[in-house]
């Protein structure tokens, strides 16, 4: 079910089944749809067989990256000589993403299973679970959730009576999107500033307080419980294009379609008919004009683009774009994408760490060149500068929140060149600004 | 967008005395929360949401007390405080409204919704506290609710999918 | 072997100890690489960067203060790419900078002023947008935090709390509303705060002492030691005008890294005093007069007649501000006439940076406490005293506080100094000029046995002699030879 509306027949419902389902909320609502079965079959096994399962999934990080979850656990130590830790990151801040709020609010137990499992898997007794600030009524439900699994002795000392201590806490963040950069998560927890770290070293040499860490987004988890559940050859078929691309993926559908929310299909999914069939296309008589489907930071598509797209890591690459945390942003044909591309320029200089010279100047000049034409007093050569400067803010610094800020303004200018133009040539004015 | 400065002075002649933070239950409620982290630096965001639920804004008495529980420098805790946003460096109304106004929701007309609400509750423009002192109202960036816009924290009440409509009767419940 | 490295940087083949960065194995190629945030003496930052190399086989550019070598690497820091990074950095630097180098104390030494003269854009494509605006704020004692000029390469905030281990100073906000921050309960007064004015590579942290003083362009540098305690931190003597105007650290990995404390940097209005012995004096009744060096001297050797053999011992009462040159002539005139030589020194709170082992502003604030010690003179101050009244002839070496050159008996005193006390001026049978450490060449040995030179810096005034000078020709003419040494 793509919670708020109806689960349409060509979603593949793994992760959203009971989005809507308030009962699966509580623990027992959750054992008795199966919930915990997995996390007790995992603690009868060691951490290697578990790794192998997770990768034979085929298994991708679904924060953004893709990178494999089954090779990333194995990088962890196998000699646990210092405290193993794991992350996981429920900062969800990408704009146009919103998949693992429904997570944590419907099936908070989802979660702390997979939690308990990856720490099981990486040898850690300590995972913590870093929940952006804003988030206020998912932190509350995963608290209810979690005092609940330790009040069963699920999580704790003695971890359903297996003679393993697991303990999951949750660390409520305080409003910073660069959060939801593993690093920078890392750095917030150990309450300091959010500051990407350089790397290497890489979190499974030194991540959190210094020690091996593995750091998974939400969905990435609560996939894990119904990988080990029903195998990794059944995970492994779900795929309807390119075979390094398995499993469901939530998609987050927002802007301007008629029914924006959580759609679950299976990786390799046609763009065009998540937009029409499954969100029931644009709103009465408009038309699409561009789709961001990886949230705000990969970059923009025209329409005829995003109609060609398939729906996996590879799929979104061929498009030109990426599929990044599958936050889809949809505009049609009333919006100004000057404004638009500026209004994420503005975000992404909000919302610098301050640390990078090209992403802490480069952010805010870019918002001010933007303003500027937004204002009718642009010139043409301002163009040029901003891909220029979008240019040097790509793959210069610790982290990608300045290529980020790069990549709508460079699809933007180059994909809606005339928008910008009649801006600057006087023939058009802001109609929001 | 922005919505700290270091240009705005402390608060007006801030002189009243604040009650400490860290004492009786609220040192419970701290030690219980350092329990689960392996230094007490790692205790800083959670205390620091504690000083902002007893004083209302993170306080300079509060941050003092902050440090001095934590064993940090006050200045430390100051960079760490205006990193996030969601710290307030400044008293605000009695309800503070955080309008999403990132690209999803703004496509969706978020800023009339932000408009509605500096209407609805006579604060002159954003991040000024109404007259009446019950109301203080932001633009934030990307609430995480993008399907539903445009969504809302008043206080820590997530609202969704609020409309330039819908605003005037939401301002009345909080009266 | 597997500790070093070979690789090639800018064409030179280089080889390193593994683990050595790409910035600072190309300072062993001869290659500096332009950079802000990087400093030896701090943790690796990463964040101006600024020192972005090409990287042959690496998929973008790297931070080469943050890329450890790694056999073969070849490594380009001129090339195109890497040199259009650079460019862009600067010009995010300027963008935001008020660009008042007339009124700026750090233009002639500024690494944004010379990267940008080096290899910068030559104009700007930012416009008429309005700079961004931080007032000028007091961090303390001797620093003033122009936030207009700072670049955020956070050397300051991570001196402070890594090295000095006092967290005063903090990056607040973000974005580019981001500015070095304190709070106002605190203030940059640590011991050796004032490093964070040398590390600021641009003029964001400035030195209230040195504020509009000079250009950098006019001093003049003389290598010198800190006289100010026994540590011997290699400093610098900036002079204009045969003033000093500044003193800053000399890096020496084996004493003081980059360091000096704000005692040894601020402390040196001395060198500068005015009111100087600048002539010899003989004493005619109750007065001093005026003579040239070869009367002054004659007499000298007339008292040293008079006064020698080993039933009348002659005493020294020394200053431990002197060279080990001085000192060890001193020592040897006193051995000859069977005498004994003390010092005394002035003791304050040790003050010891955090984050370097065995660097201190040490207790004992004189530089040549060692040296005197190695030279045969004691600590024995009283006990000396008492033989002095008894003593053929009492030489007091630059050693005025206290009434230490009242006079102690009836012995005459030969009395070599720096400024005229008024003990000398009422006792002394023969007063001689002699320079203070920033007019000779000489040398201290610290408290790790370390003897150190520095230069002259200043000119002398008026007749005055470095005291190693003065005690060898009374060496000459009281007949000691330099072979009784």
């Amino acid at each position: 079910m793509g919670y708020p509306h109806q689960s349409h027949p060509k979603e593949t419902v793994v992760l959203s089944q009971y989005f809507g389902d308030a009962e699966a909320r509580s623990y027992d609502g959750w054992v008795k749809r199966g919930g915990y079965r997995a996390l007790e079959t995992a603690l009868g096994m060691g951490r290697e067989p578990i790794v192998d399962i997770v990768k034979a999934s085929g298994l991708r990080g679904r924060g953004g990256a893709g990178f494999p979850t089954g090779l990333k656990w194995s990088f962890m130590p196998k000699e646990v000589q210092k405290p193993h830790y794991l992350c996981c990151n429920a900062d969800e801040s990408e704009p146009g993403t919103f998949k693992d709020r429904e997570i944590m609010r419907w099936t908070p137990h989802a979660l702390l299973e997979g939690c308990a499992i990856a720490c099981h898997a990486i040898g850690a007794e300590i995972g913590y679970i870093y929940i952006r600030g804003e988030f206020t009524d998912p932190y509350a439900i995963m608290e209810k959730a979690l005092a609940e699994a330790y009040a069963r002795g699920t999580l704790g000392a003695n971890a359903m009576g297996k003679g393993r201590r697991l303990d999951l806490h949750l660390h409520r963040g305080a409003g910073a999107y660069i959060c939801g950069e593993e690093t920078a998560l890392m750095n917030s927890l150990e309450g300091k500033r959010g500051n990407p770290r350089i790397k290497p070293p890489f979190p499974a040499a030194a991540g959190l307080f210094g020690c091996p860490t593995t750091i998974n987004n939400v969905e990435t988890l609560a996939a894990v419980p119904h990988i080990l559940n029903r195998g990794a050859e059944w995970y492994k078929g779900l795929c309807l294009s390119n075979p390094k691309s398995t499993g469901t993926k939530l998609f987050s559908v927002c802007g301007h379609v008629r029914k924006p929310g959580n759609y679950e299909i299976t990786l390799g999914f046609p763009l065009k008919e998540m937009l029409y069939d499954l969100c029931g296309g644009p709103p009465p008589g408009r038309k699409f004009k561009a789709v961001i489907p990886g949230g705000s930071s990969v970059p923009i598509l025209t329409a005829a683009e995003a109609e060609g797209a398939l729906l996996d890591y590879e799929g979104c690459v061929a498009a030109g774009t990426m599929l990044g945390s599958a936050g889809c942003i949809v505009m049609d044909d009333s919006t100004d994408m000057v404004y638009q591309v500026m209004r994420l320029a503005a975000f992404y200089a909000h919302e610098s760490c301050a640390q990078c010279t090209q992403c802490r100047e480069g952010t805010a000049w870019t918002t001010k060149i933007l303003k500027r034409i937004l204002a009718g007093e642009g010139e043409m050569k301002d163009l040029d500068l901003l891909l220029d400067l979008a240019d040097q803010m790509t793959g210069k610094t610790i982290c990608v929140l300045s290529d980020s800020c790069a990549a709508p303004v460079v699809s933007g200018i180059k994909k809606f060149r005339g928008e910008f133009e009649a801006y600057i040539k006087g023939g058009r004015r802001a109609a929001t600004a | 967008m922005s919505t700290g400065g270091q240009a705005q002075g402390r608060a007006g002649g801030h002189v009243a005395e604040v009650p400490k933070v860290f004492v009786g239950e609220g040192r419970k409620e701290l030690d219980a929360t350092l329990a689960k982290y392996p230094t007490r630096m790692a205790g800083l965001l959670p205390a620091l949401w504690m000083v902002q639920r007893a004083h209302g804004w993170i306080t300079p008495e509060g941050m003092a007390e902050t440090a001095d529980v934590l064993g940090l420098t006050p200045a430390y805790v100051k960079g760490v405080v205006t990193f996030y946003t969601m710290y307030h460096q400044h008293p605000v109304g009695k309800h503070f409204v955080q309008v999403c106004t990132t690209t999803p929701c703004n496509v969706c007309g978020a800023e009339k919704v932000r408009d509605a609400f500096l209407k609805a509750t006579n604060a002159k423009r954003l991040g000024e506290t109404s007259p009446d002192g019950n109301w203080t109202i932001i633009e934030v960036e990307c609430l995480g609710a993008c399907g539903f816009a445009t969504p809302v924290l008043i206080d820590d009440d997530f609202i969704e999918s609020v409309t330039p409509d819908s605003v005037a009767a939401l301002v009345a419940r909080y009266r | 072997m597997s500790d070093t490295v070979k690789l090639t940087i800018e064409g030179r083949e280089v080889e390193v100890p593994a683990g050595t960065s790409v910035l600072e194995a190309a300072k062993l190629a001869g290659v500096l690489i332009p950079h802000y945030c990087y400093h030896p003496a701090l943790p690796v930052a990463g964040v101006c960067r600024m020192c972005l190399v090409e990287i042959e086989k690496a998929p973008k550019l790297a931070a080469s203060c943050a890329t450890p070598v790694a056999p073969g690497m070849v490594v380009h820091v001129g090339s195109a790419q890497a040199l259009a990074a650079r460019q862009s950095v600067l010009e995010f630097l300027l963008i935001n900078h008020p660009l008042d180098c007339p009124i700026c104390d750090q233009a002639g030494e500024c690494e944004l002023q010379d990267y940008v003269f080096q290899e910068g854009r030559s104009g700007t494509r930012y416009g008429s947008y309005a700079k961004r605006f931080n007032p000028v704020e007091d961090f303390g004692p001797d620093v003033l935090y122009v936030g207009n000029r700072c670049i955020l390469c956070t050397r300051c905030v991570r001196f402070m709390e890594d090295v000095a281990d006092q967290a005063v100073l903090n990056v607040s906000e973000r974005g580019d509303r981001a500015y070095i921050g304190i709070v106002e309960a605190e203030k940059l007064d640590h011991a050796w705060a004032g490093n964070v004015v040398d590390l600021c590579p641009v003029g964001a942290l400035i030195s209230k002492d040195f504020l509009h003083k000079a250009r950098a362009w006019d001093l003049d540098k003389t290598a010198s030691v800190c006289p100010g305690c026994t540590q011997g931190c290699n400093i610098m003597l900036d002079t204009r005008d045969n003033q000093v105007l500044r003193v800053r650290p000399r890096p020496n990995p084996d004493v003081n890294r980059y360091f000096i404390c704000d005692t040894g940097r601020l402390g040196y209005a001395w060198l500068n005093r005015a009111d100087r012995l600048e002539v010899p004096m003989l004493r005619e009744g109750d007065r001093l007069v005026p003579a040239d060096w070869e009367k002054a001297l004659k007499r000298v050797g007339e008292l040293a007649g008079a006064a020698s053999g080993p039933r009348h011992p002659w005493v020294g009462l020394a200053s431990p501000g002197l060279s080990c040159e001085a000192l060890d002539r001193a020592a040897a005139l006193l051995k000859a006439n069977g005498g004994v030589g003390a010092f005394r020194v002035k003791e304050e709170t040790e003050e010891p940076l955090a984050g370097v082992s065995d660097l201190a502003l040490r207790k004992e604030r004189a530089p040549n406490v060692h040296g005197a010690l190695e030279a045969g003179f004691t600590r024995d101050w009283e006990a000396t005293i008492a033989q002095a009244r008894v003593a053929s002839l009492v030489l007091v070496l630059d050693e005025w506080r206290d009434g230490a050159s009242d006079g102690v008996g009836s012995a005459p005193m030969i009395y070599i100094g720096t400024t005229l006390p008024e003990g000398a001026r009422r006792h002394a049978a023969v007063v001689l000029p002699c320079t203070n450490m920033s007019e000779e060449d000489g040398s201290f040995r610290n408290l790790r046995g370390r003897v150190q030179r520095y230069f002259q810096a200043r000119t002398a005034p008026g007749m005055a002699r470095p005291a190693a000078w003065i005690l060898e020709a009374i060496g000459d003419v009281a007949g000691v030879s330099a072979g009784a040494r």
